[in-house]
Parts: structure tokens; C-alpha cells; sequence
């Protein structure tokens, strides 16, 4: 029992590292880009990152709750498309207006995420397999619907929902800080959020404990779902162009800003603020290395790297903490 | 010091986990043909200590020799090559394997690179047919009871030529038939000069099989003494450092009106099941593991389906379709399966405890997380969990702590029926005695409590009414009365439970 102890050896902090050690890693990647060129930390530039890159941060809250329960979803992209080919087809060919055809919209990609859940928790399939072949239903649902042609989609009050600022802050930043304050209200204040760990921890002892798998299963496919569906609306938006060819590969950059985030495969670890961190990360791989004057081709080669090292350095410190 | 008399000596090996440590300068010292008791509460360094010898954790000081030479095992095969093999207590079979091999799993008889089974098989029917198991070399490990998948693991350990064999919790899940088994065993082993470290909480056991005895307490070495001449007393003294008095502390409290009642159920291993529990009541399930208590009270819990009969809570008909209707209608349920069933480990000790009673914490639709903090800090001090802190994992806690969270989470959902599945397998005896006086205090509060245990002591102590099983079906009634007059002893108990009036 010793009085003094140094800070970083207090349980507390050892606690926080564990969680958001990662944060360390951003704060280093930062600082050595932004020596390199300076005008990396701009504000104009962080503004610009952080916008890149709630498209992907959305989509990965969503990642999140799916593997924190033991499973994935997969069909993400697929449902971004989705959502883009309907918001062409309500927009543009029944001139609907534009509150209806995204509420619409996401009503779609949001069924089609309960159906990915009632798939996993009712019938006990794999996540990974229901999700992918999901994957594949609804991406060719959306290419039957647009005939897999492309549609202009560029009225000024759409372009909008991404171009538009508040308080020189753009729309899709604001959109992220809501949506990251409801995920961190849901995964760490409210009694869903334990079940999701619960469950993803150890469903038998879930099960015993009362807590109802089925609907907590099925639920976070869902919010996937409607996540990937709102990420689709900003797309759009961004591309102005509804399309069905769109979103391809984007669970790859979901799952590496969870896994980045500290989210174990093995189930029942996650934080919400560490998706977001693992989504900047991302973020930051991207912007930095264009501004370093590195060819896309290598960007690939280093996200894969700092993943392998992230989540090494991730086990190193959660490996003291045992 | 006399070397050659010791197969095995460990001299002050000390070893820190982070800022605990978890061993002092220990020693241990096993004579080759002795059946040496390691005694200790959970966390007082015994696992620790065997982990060493078998080389899953290094020691930070001290040395080891065995057969007179220095040892050091760089991982459970080195050991093995060296001759020590450990029974672990929680057994994990490769299910699809076949009990050859499984037991010459990385030492196959091989022609070429082609696997050898004939000769193979062979060579483990030899080794079988010296054991008496009803099962031959090629059955498939799944179908193996956990006894049997035990015995298998100490073939393997003959079979390796192993000197010295640890076994850590052998009987935490045999009934007694398969104790006696087990010990007929480690006393054929004994006889051909194998030395065995038999650790276990289990004090009887301890008198019955073994020869010398060293008990360890908080990381320390305390003493070793011979079993002859050592009474039980004074070795749960030297265990926890002070006299314990009475081991069962049961109170008599005053027993109220029926709270539940079963009629006629079955369900899969058991049928026609009938009885009542009453508030303020201790009721004792005793009979064979495997005998049908577990899969009862599964049922009744929501767990497993019911097949027939029907269930009252307080006068009401009820039916359980889950252990959430279960918990909501008052009547909650400890596991034996601590592991699977109990806790979810990599959470911490306070979402654990919160887990089955959130819906009582909700302000809106948020989580009273301020009042979750205070209440699930109180029940955790009402049941003395030591814990460096709530927020730490399930993993932090010694078995007897993960029990005491267990019972917590269930205590701050106040049942109307308790039921408890083995409450104090595999838990130390000062956190055994501490589960004992709760179960007292809840019953006091006008709970109905139903506890499985497959300890006769333990059951004879704290029931106020004994059910003793047998092959699915209750076969007899037991008062505490007949019990504090004498006139039913252990042994009737037993001849119950093999099925006799």
C-alpha cells in the first residue's frame, strides 16, 4: 500500500489506456505528419478529414454494435447503395419531396437490416455468411431498381445535406457529433448497451440473467442498417448521383475503424469513442498520405500495417491490465 | 537437506503478478509414492505454485529440482517430457477425437507419415484393459462423461511414464461412486512409487487418500505435516490463520407459508417431481450428480423446457418459458456452471451485478447509472466481495469472488425463490462459510431458498428439509429434526440416493 503512485500507474489510468490507448497512436500519427507538412493540422484541413470521413464513421458505429454481440454485418455497402438508387428513384422519377423520400429510404435499408437480424438471432446462422449473402440480395435488388444506371441527383436543397454549414462547421460533421452522442448514449447509458455487451460477453449467462437475445441481436443489425442507410443519404448527397454501383468494400473500412477502435472480434468489448478515434485514424492514414505525396496504391499496404500494429499494441496494454 | 529422499523440490520461489504477489518464498517438497495434499483458501497461491512446476508461468526467484536434478519446464510438453503431468480441474476434450487419440495426441504410431490406428489402437486397448473403463479405444471422446474424460487424462499421464501428477480439483464434478473410482486409481498409482499432488477443498477427500499435507496461505508457505495425527481443526486454522468454530452457521428461522410448489413435473431426467418450498425455508436437494436436481431446477428456472405438471408461486399457477419470466415473477436462480452461466467475465464486476435488474434502474430511457453505482456497491460490501475495485473484470476475482458476484446480482433482485445449483463448488472455505451465513440472512428475510449440493455435510447442515434424488424421481424426504436427533445419518442419505427406502 503505498501512497504515492505515480499517475501512470494508477488503476485508473492503466483503465483508460486500455480503452483508448489507440488515442495515443492518433495523437502520434498527427504530430509526425504535421512536421512534415504543417498545414496537415490546419483547421481548414481538419474540418475537411472530418468530414471525409462520417460516411465511415456512421457505417462503423453500426460495425460496432454487430460485433460487439459476436457477430457482422456485411451488407453495409450494399444497403449504402440501396439507399442511393431508391433517393434517385423517389427524388427524381416521382418527384417526391425531400423528406419523405429519405424517411422512405431509410425505411428500406433499415427493414433490410432487421431482416440480417431476425436471419442471425432467430435461426442462430452465422453472422458472416447471412450478411454476405444479404450482401449480394440487395445489391441486386438496387441494380434491378436503377437498371444499373446512374441518375443525376443534383437539386441545390439535396446537394445541401452535405455542402451546407452551420457556424462554418460542415453538415456531415454535425450529423457525426449527433449521431456519436446518441451511440454513446445508447452503448454506455442505457440498458440496451449492457444487454449488447452482455450478450456479446457471454450469451448463455445473458440468457440467464433474463436479458432477451433475440431482440438484442436483431436490434443492433437494425441500427447497422439505418446507419448505413443515413451514411447512404450524405453520399449521395456528396456524389450527387444516384447509383447502385456505390459503397463497394465499405465494411472493410467500417471494420478497421472498430478494430482500430479497440472492439474485440471475440464479442462483449466496444466503445463508442473508440469507434470514433478508429475512424479518424482512418481518416488520417488517407489525408496524410496524399499530403506526403504517397500513390494511392501504397495507402492499402499502410492501412493494413498500422491495423496489425494497433491492435498489437491494443493487446500489449490490455495484457498488463489483466 | 536430504535430496534423494524428495522427488521433487521448490525452494523459494516467489512470484509477482503486476503489483500482487501472489507467491513469498514458498517451498514444497514431494517424497516419490505419497499422495501430498496442497490446502489453501482460493488465491493462496497453490495454482500459482503448480503452474510453476509445469512451467505455464516462470517464478521470479527460486529453483526447482526433481529427481535430484535442477528443473525448469518451459511449458506443460516440457514437463511432461521431464515426467510431471497435470489434471487440470476444468477437462476441455477435442470432442470428435477418439480416446486413442486423444491419448497419444502428438506422439502418434505412425508407418511413414501414415498414421498407424491398428497398432495404435492396440497399444491403447493395452493400457485400457489395466484401468477398468467401460469405454474402448475407439469411442469418441464426446460421449465420455466428465469422469471418464478424466480418467482418460490420467491414462495419458501413465501412459507418458509421469513420476509426479498434479491433479487440481479431480472430484469438483464426480459423484461419490466416481471418487471412489478415482481414488482406487491414485492408490494403484501410488503403489508403483507415482508421487501425486492432490489439490482440493474437499477435507474429507484430503483424509481419506492422502499421506502428507502443505498448506499455503495468502502466497506464504505455512507448514507441511503428516496426515496422520493432524486433525481437521487444526488444519482449517492453519489455512486461514484463526479458529473456525462451527462450519455450517445455520439459524433457525421461523418457516411461513408456502411460496412455491411443483406437481407432477418431468422434463428430460427427471419425472414426476413433486414438492413445496416455504418462505424462511432451506431446502437441500441431495442425490447423485447426474441424478436429475440440475435438470429440475433448469426447468423450473426457464432454462430447459418442461414436458408436464404444473408450478405455483404463491397460490398462482405459473409457467416459465424463459428465466426472463422466470425472474420476473421472483424466482432466480445461481448455476453451477459459474463460468458459462453465471458470469460474463470480461465485464466488469458492477455491470455483472446490474445485469438482471436494469429495468429497475431506468430513469426514462437512460440508465440510473449515479443509483446503479451506489446499490451495486452496497449489496457488493453486504456480501464482501473483495475487489480492487467495482469497475474491474469478472477475471480479477478469485473463484469464491465470482460466486459472491453471482449471488449479488441475484440478492439485488430480491426473489421470492432462490435457487442455488452447488453454491460453494470450488470456492474457498472462508468465502464458503461467508455464502452459508447469507443463505441463513435470506431465508431470515423471508425468502425460499432450494440449494443443490452434492456435499453431504454441506446439504445435512444448512437444510431445513433434505430431497434426496434418484434416477430422476424423489426418494425421500429428510427433516432437519431427524438429522440434529441423529436418527438419519450420511450413510442413510446415501442408501437413498442408490435408490434404496
Amino acid at each position: 500500500m503505498e501512497a504515492k503512485k505515480k499517475f501512470y500507474q494508477t488503476d485508473a489510468f492503466r483503465m483508460f489506456m486500455g480503452k483508448y490507448g489507440i488515442g495515443v497512436v492518433l495523437v502520434f500519427m498527427i504530430v509526425a505528419i504535421a512536421i512534415m507538412k504543417p498545414r496537415f493540422i490546419y483547421p481548414s484541413n481538419i474540418l475537411n478529414v472530418l468530414t471525409q470521413i462520417s460516411v465511415n464513421c456512421l457505417i462503423a458505429y453500426g460495425m460496432c454494435l454487430c460485433i460487439t454481440t459476436g457477430g457482422i454485418d456485411l451488407a453495409v455497402g450494399s444497403q449504402l447503395a440501396l439507399v442511393s438508387v431508391l433517393l434517385g428513384q423517389f427524388i427524381v422519377l416521382r418527384e417526391m419531396s425531400l423528406f419523405p423520400a429519405i424517411i422512405l429510404s431509410l425505411a428500406a435499408a433499415t427493414l433490410f437490416g432487421f431482416i440480417n437480424g431476425v436471419l442471425v438471432a432467430k435461426f442462430d446462422m452465422a453472422a458472416f455468411v447471412v450478411t454476405i449473402a444479404t450482401q449480394l440480395i440487395i445489391r441486386s435488388i438496387a441494380q434491378i431498381i436503377s437498371d444499373g444506371k446512374g441518375m443525376s441527383l443534383a437539386t441545390p436543397e439535396f446537394k445541401a445535406i452535405y455542402s451546407g454549414t452551420l457556424v462554418g462547421i460542415p453538415y456531415p460533421i454535425i450529423y457525426m457529433i449527433l449521431i456519436s452522442i446518441v451511440m454513446y448514449i445508447l452503448m454506455h447509458w442505457t440498458k440496451f448497451g449492457r444487454y449488447v455487451f452482455a450478450v456479446g460477453g457471454n450469451v448463455n449467462a445473458a440468457i440467464a440473467s433474463g436479458v432477451n437475445v433475440f431482440w438484442t441481436k436483431t436490434l443492433c443489425y437494425t441500427i447497422s442498417g439505418l446507419l448505413a442507410g443515413i451514411a447512404g443519404v450524405i453520399f449521395t448527397s456528396k456524389t450527387g448521383s444516384a447509383q447502385s454501383n456505390v459503397g463497394l468494400a465499405y465494411e472493410t473500412d467500417a471494420v478497421a475503424a472498430c478494430v482500430l477502435g479497440g472492439t474485440s472480434f471475440a464479442g462483449g468489448i466496444s466503445t463508442a469513442p473508440g469507434v470514433l478515434l478508429g475512424a479518424i485514424i482512418i481518416g488520417c492514414i488517407y489525408n496524410g498520405m496524399n499530403f506526403l505525396n504517397i500513390g494511392s496504391y501504397y495507402q492499402y499496404m499502410t492501412k493494413g500495417v498500422i491495423i496489425i500494429f494497433a491492435v498489437l499494441l491494443d493487446m500489449v496494454i490490455n495484457k498488463k491490465n489483466r | 537437506m536430504g535430496n534423494s529422499e524428495y522427488i521433487l523440490n521448490c525452494e523459494g520461489i516467489s512470484k509477482a503478478f503486476g503489483g500482487t504477489q501472489a507467491l513469498k518464498d514458498v517451498q514444497l517438497h514431494i517424497k516419490p509414492g505419497e499422495v501430498h495434499a496442497l490446502l489453501g483458501e482460493n488465491g493462496a497461491g497453490k495454482s500459482t505454485l503448480m503452474k510453476c512446476v509445469i512451467g505455464l508461468v516462470k517464478q521470479d526467484t527460486g529453483t526447482m529440482e526433481f529427481e535430484g536434478k535442477p528443473y525448469q519446464a518451459n511449458g506443460p510438453v516440457d514437463a511432461l517430457n521431464c515426467g510431471i503431468s497435470m489434471i487440470h480441474q476444468e477437462l476441455n476434450p477435442e470432442p470428435h477425437l477418439t480416446v486413442a487419440e486423444s491419448i497419444f495426441l502428438k506422439r502418434e504410431n505412425t508407418k511413414g507419415f501414415l498414421l498407424d490406428k491398428k497398432a495404435q489402437n492396440k497399444r491403447c486397448e493395452d493400457l485400457l484393459s489395466k484401468f477398468e473403463v467401460p469405454y474402448t479405444a475407439k469411442t469418441k471422446m464426446k460421449e465420455l462423461t466428465l469422469a471418464q474424460v478424466q480418467m482418460v487424462e490420467i491414462i495419458k499421464a501413465v501412459s507418458c511414464d509421469s513420476r509426479l501428477i498434479i491433479m487440481d480439483e479431480p472430484t469438483s464434478s464426480l459423484d461419490s461412486t466416481e471418487t471412489d473410482h478415482l481414488f482406487e486409481v491414485i492408490r494403484d498409482l501410488k503403489a508403483k512409487g507415482v508421487a501425486i499432488i492432490y489439490i482440493s477443498h474437499r477435507m474429507e477427500e484430503i483424509f481419506e487418500i492422502c499421506d502428507r499435507v502443505s498448506v499455503f496461505r495468502n502466497g506464504t508457505y505455512v507448514d507441511s505435516r503428516d496426515m496422520e495425527g493432524v486433525t481437521r481443526d487444526e488444519l482449517i486454522s492453519m489455512m486461514v490463520g484463526r479458529d473456525v468454530k462451527s462450519v455450517f452457521p445455520k439459524v433457525d428461522c421461523e418457516i411461513g407459508e408456502t411460496v412455491f410448489k411443483v406437481d407432477k413435473i418431468s422434463g428430460k431426467g427427471f419425472h414426476d417431481i413433486s414438492f413445496e418450498v416455504h418462505a424462511g425455508e432451506i431446502l437441500g436437494l441431495s442425490g447423485l450428480v447426474g441424478s436429475g436436481r440440475s435438470e429440475t431446477m433448469r426447468a423450473i428456472f426457464g432454462l430447459d423446457p418442461l414436458e408436464s405438471g404444473t408450478m405455483y408461486l404463491e397460490g398462482k399457477e405459473i409457467t416459465n418459458k424463459s428465466p426472463r419470466d422466470s425472474i420476473k415473477k421472483g424466482i432466480c436462480m445461481v448455476n453451477e456452471d459459474r463460468k458459462n452461466y453465471g458470469l460474463c467475465l470480461l465485464r466488469s464486476i458492477r455491470e455483472n451485478i446490474s445485469l438482471p435488474n436494469l429495468p429497475a434502474k431506468q430513469k426514462g430511457f437512460l440508465l440510473n447509472q449515479k443509483r446503479e453505482k451506489k446499490e451495486v456497491g452496497e449489496v457488493a460490501k453486504k456480501l464482501t466481495v473483495k475487489c480492487a475495485s467495482l469497475e474491474h473484470n469478472g477475471f480479477s476475482l478469485s473463484g469464491g469472488n465470482q460466486q459472491k458476484v453471482v449471488l449479488a446480482k441475484w440478492i439485488m433482485a430480491n426473489p421470492k425463490v432462490l435457487i442455488l445449483d452447488e453454491p460453494t463448488r470450488g470456492v474457498d472455505v472462508g468465502a464458503k462459510s461467508d455464502i452459508h451465513t447469507l443463505m441463513c440472512e435470506f431465508a431470515a428475510k423471508g425468502m425460499a431458498v432450494i440449494m443443490i449440493s452434492s456435499e453431504l455435510p454441506e446439504v445435512m447442515g444448512m437444510s431445513d428439509r433434505i430431497l434426496v434424488y434418484h434416477e430422476g424421481t424423489i426418494n425421500g424426504e429428510v427433516s432437519r429434526k431427524e438429522i440434529l436427533a441423529n436418527a438419519i445419518t450420511q450413510e442413510n442419505i446415501l442408501q437413498m440416493a442408490f435408490g434404496q427406502r
